[in-house]
């Protein structure tokens, strides 16, 4: 095989599909073929047959809708308070120097450490839950977006400094709009991130919701129906991401023309 | 008339990791006329570059002092339009929202706007490309964009550093009889930056030759050839004798540039 070289669009689709169905393959081939035991590992067909019963009789329905408002209600929370944020420490170098050493330690403080914290202040409700994805995902979001607003082509600021913007005029009309597609990218880079704070926090003093399925699934050794809960989190994931690339793509046509 | 007056300004940059300071520019004097086409012509890195960026407010003198109008400048401003030599449009407007920046920025009515951006589209020769965006434009249109966004704010003088210096040759000639026609229709002080001879001398009413690094001016040469000026004119014997003359000065300080 040529290194470097492009591969066609259709074998392209081809071989993606073609290791689903390896993948598949193998784990019908040693569960239904008996190599390992069935309380451990489902098969493919007791799974979905466990996932129909699970959507149709338990209404699991309600937990993925469930599951979905706390990520999306989270991290609404945290683009709120954290683009503003990354901006402003991107744009001004003394509020940089503020905040900066703070919110790179306050990165590497766990969200899932915080946990049994959030549950003393906040209880069990989804005040709490919504705080998990928000510790999780607020300081990541306010750092990336620090760093690409700080790079912003400084070409295009002597510019507009000498068209006659103000100061003011540069964060608003120059830093912001040539940041936008970036900041939106970062937004769902980390809405992705923010689907594995949901799960974690939903392991953990709750009663509904994706994550509280699987951890009760677990105690019934039903590892059908965890390891359909863990499918259906990866296709919401990826079709909120599909969902929100196709968003970016309609709000910043000039970034792709 | 003088437009701008440039008084002993000096440019020394800070040594790097505490070495010895950089002396980019050495004190230069000079004096433009209104309506006056003035091309500084020097061999790369010998601070004609940061002469302009002095010019624009976006650097400070070391020494020296820049009047335009008799008034000191000490940032930038829309009273000193720029066309840099990197494409500098911004990509997330389209080229009539790229032309109409500065009027907006002024807080100029979109109506009022609107009727301005449409006569600069015209004299660019970009009719029909309004909606575009930056992107989807060449090289030479991006220029042209940029000569109209600059225009349209109305400056007291325009400055360009090395505005067609990424573009190939033929648009580039094309470039320059686009810029001198709109020049010599409207009368606007302008104070042009090349390292390309032919350029300097074809565009100006006045050239003027820097030194290499660090820079001053070496030798102010009047161009009297007559308006308006037609790209044949590049193979007239009164352009050759000019460009001899000019090429002899600058090849001087090229070899000493390549020496260093």
């Amino acid at each position: 095989m040529r290194p470097l070289h492009p591969v066609s669009p259709g074998l392209r689709t081809v071989l993606g599909i073609s290791f689903f169905l390896l993948f598949v393959a193998f784990w019908a081939w040693i569960t239904l073929g008996g190599h390992v035991n069935r309380i451990f590992l489902a098969d493919p067909l007791s799974m979905l047959r466990d996932g129909w019963r699970l959507l149709v009789e338990d209404r699991f329905w309600l937990d993925i809708l469930i599951t979905i408002w706390r990520v999306f209600g989270g991290f609404v929370l945290a683009s709120v308070v954290a683009v503003p944020l990354g901006i402003a420490m991107g744009a001004w170098k003394p509020v940089e120097a503020f905040l900066e050493p703070f919110v790179s330690f306050a990165r590497y403080l766990p969200a899932s450490a915080f946990i049994p914290l959030l549950i003393l202040w906040a209880g069990i409700g989804e005040l709490e839950k919504l705080l998990v994805i928000f510790v999780g995902s607020v300081f990541q979001i306010i750092l990336i977006i620090a760093v690409k607003v700080g790079s912003t082509r400084r070409d295009l600021v002597e510019a507009a400094y000498t068209l006659g913007s103000t100061n003011n005029g540069i964060v608003r009309r120059v830093i912001m709009p040539a940041n936008a597609p970036e900041i939106a990218e970062t937004l769902r880079l980390v809405l992705g991130w923010a689907w594995t704070y949901v799960i974690v926090a939903e392991l953990i003093g709750s009663s509904s919701g994706i994550g509280y399925m699987i951890i009760n699934s677990q105690s019934r050794l039903a590892t059908g129906q965890i390891i359909f809960g863990i499918i259906v989190i990866g296709l919401i994931g990826l079709l909120s991401d599909f969902a929100f690339k196709a968003f970016n793509r309609w709000l910043f046509p000039w970034s792709l023309a | 008339m003088i437009k701008l007056l440039i008084e002993g300004v000096s440019r020394t940059f800070a040594g790097v990791r505490g070495g010895e300071p950089v002396k980019a520019l050495m004190p230069v004097d000079l004096t433009v006329a209104a309506n006056d086409f003035i091309t500084i012509l020097g061999p790369s890195g010998c601070g004609k570059s940061t002469l302009l960026r002095i010019v624009a407010g976006l650097e400070a003198p070391s020494e020296g002092r820049v009047l335009l109008d008799g008034k000191a400048v000490t940032r930038p401003g829309p009273d000193r339009g720029m066309v840099f030599q990197s494409y500098t449009l911004f990509p997330w407007l389209t080229v009539a929202e790229n032309i109409a920046f500065g009027l907006r920025e002024r807080g100029m009515a979109e109506k009022e706007r609107d009727g301005i951006v449409a006569s600069y589209v015209d004299l660019v020769g970009l009719k029909g490309f309004e909606n575009h965006w930056p992107k989807q434009l060449s090289g030479g249109m991006q220029q042209r964009t940029a000569i109209a966004r600059a225009l349209a704010n109305d400056p007291e003088i325009l400055l360009l550093d090395e505005p067609f210096g990424a573009l190939d040759n033929q648009t580039r000639g094309l470039m320059q009889e686009l810029l001198l026609g709109i020049w010599e229709r409207r009368k606007k002080t302008v104070l042009f930056v090349t390292h390309d001879i032919e350029e300097a001398i074809f565009m100006a009413s006045r050239v003027i030759v820097m030194t290499a690094r660090p820079g001053r001016i070496k030798s102010d040469v009047a161009i009297d050839l007559p308006h308006p000026r037609h790209y044949t004119l590049k193979t007239s014997p009164e352009f050759s004798t000019l460009k001899a003359q000019l090429t002899e000065d600058i090849r001087v300080e090229a070899m000493r540039t390549a020496q260093v």
